[in-house]
């Protein structure tokens, strides 16, 4: 009986189509290609001793202090008024104030020192490097309010990065190098410290 | 007429499931709270998503606040937690990444939370050295 060559039957594959397809409708529903965007921040240091908790001494003109009570109510205090400033609900304001405070154009004895320092790129400037700005707030105080605070505060450092990094090397802060952007950065580093909440007023 | 030949079709259709396999990151959690973040300005991308530990605040979701009332809740992963237990989180978080120095924490809060809270969270997040912090928001205008 002679052999006969038999084929081996082709395989019917007109079915993957239909599974593929289930898998990809699958992962479609299922993937969120949403990015995540959100206000960077950076936590200090935990203290390296509870029991020693060291009152930094800063100058009363280097401070900037932003209070936010339980009812969302803004103060600011800084040198060049003599008591709180009352901003309402309104922290818009808060950003030119602290532009104001960060550069102190006039060098005023009231608004934070200046020093003269040398920095790579931008060579001998003459800044506030010993600035802070402190935000306060009660354990009541919306979160909302906190973060539209932080908001204009970083806002404030960004318009001022993008304005010397404009004048200097005609383009925007993003869209500098590396060196250049820790040039700038050392010309205004965010100093924004956070003190533990208090209870005050607004209760 | 003739008929089309559809043979390449299975091929075409696996290289966009690969494509979408590929980006996919899926949702890992089960939200327990809900919450609204808030609005900014001056936000920026969250890089690296295989760093980020989400913390979420805000009052427990409609069918759950029969059981656990209607004041704010902080979850992680897929349960109310207590602050003290960030710690915990944190640290097993760290273990599974890669680049730990890259750990970034986000936390996303509803706008009515009170600063308590999230005071809380963030002294945690300080001893735990876990000092990059996200506060998630959404883009005004």
């Amino acid at each position: 009986m002679a052999k006969k060559k038999r084929k081996v039957p082709g395989l019917n594959a007109s079915s993957t189509a239909d599974i593929s397809f289930i898998l990809l409708i699958f992962f479609l529903i299922t993937t969120s290609m949403d990015t995540d965007i959100g206000l960077a921040r950076r936590l200090p240091q935990p203290p390296e001793d509870e029991e020693v908790k060291q009152e930094l001494k800063i100058k009363e003109r280097n401070v900037m202090e932003v209070r936010i009570n339980a009812a969302g109510f803004l103060w600011v205090k800084d040198g060049s008024e003599s008591g709180y400033v009352d901003l309402a609900h309104n922290p818009r304001a808060l950003r030119d104030r602290a532009k104001a405070f960060i550069l102190n154009e006039q060098n005023l004895s009231v608004l934070p020192e200046k020093h003269v320092i040398n920095i790579d790129l931008l060579g001998q400037c003459y800044l506030t490097d010993k600035h802070v700005i402190s935000v306060q707030t009660d354990r009541g105080t919306p979160y909302d309010m906190y973060f539209m605070v932080q908001n204009e505060l970083v806002a404030a450092y960004n318009e001022l990065r993008n304005d010397l990094s404009k004048e200097k090397f005609h383009r925007l802060y993003d869209a500098l190098t590396d060196e250049q952007k820790v040039a700038i950065r050392t010309y205004f580093p965010q100093k924004i410290s956070e003190a533990e909440p208090k209870r005050y007023g607004g209760n | 007429m003739p008929e089309m030949n559809t043979s390449s079709l299975p091929d075409l259709i696996f290289t966009i499931l690969f494509f979408f396999m590929i980006v996919t990151t899926m949702r890992e959690v089960t939200l327990k709270v809900k919450f609204t973040v808030p609005a900014g300005t001056e936000l920026e991308k969250l890089e690296k998503k295989s760093a980020v530990s989400f913390i979420y605040v805000g009052p427990p979701t409609d069918n759950l606040r029969a059981q656990f009332g209607g004041t704010t809740r902080i979850q992680l992963n897929d349960r109310y937690a207590e602050p003290k237990e960030i710690m915990d989180f944190i640290y097993q978080e760290r273990q599974s990444m890669s680049d730990q120095t890259a750990q970034v924490v986000s936390i996303k809060a509803d706008q009515k939370t009170q600063m308590g809270y999230i005071t809380d969270i963030k002294e945690v997040l300080r001893k735990s050295w876990a000092l990059k912090v996200n506060y998630s928001a959404t883009h005004r205008q």
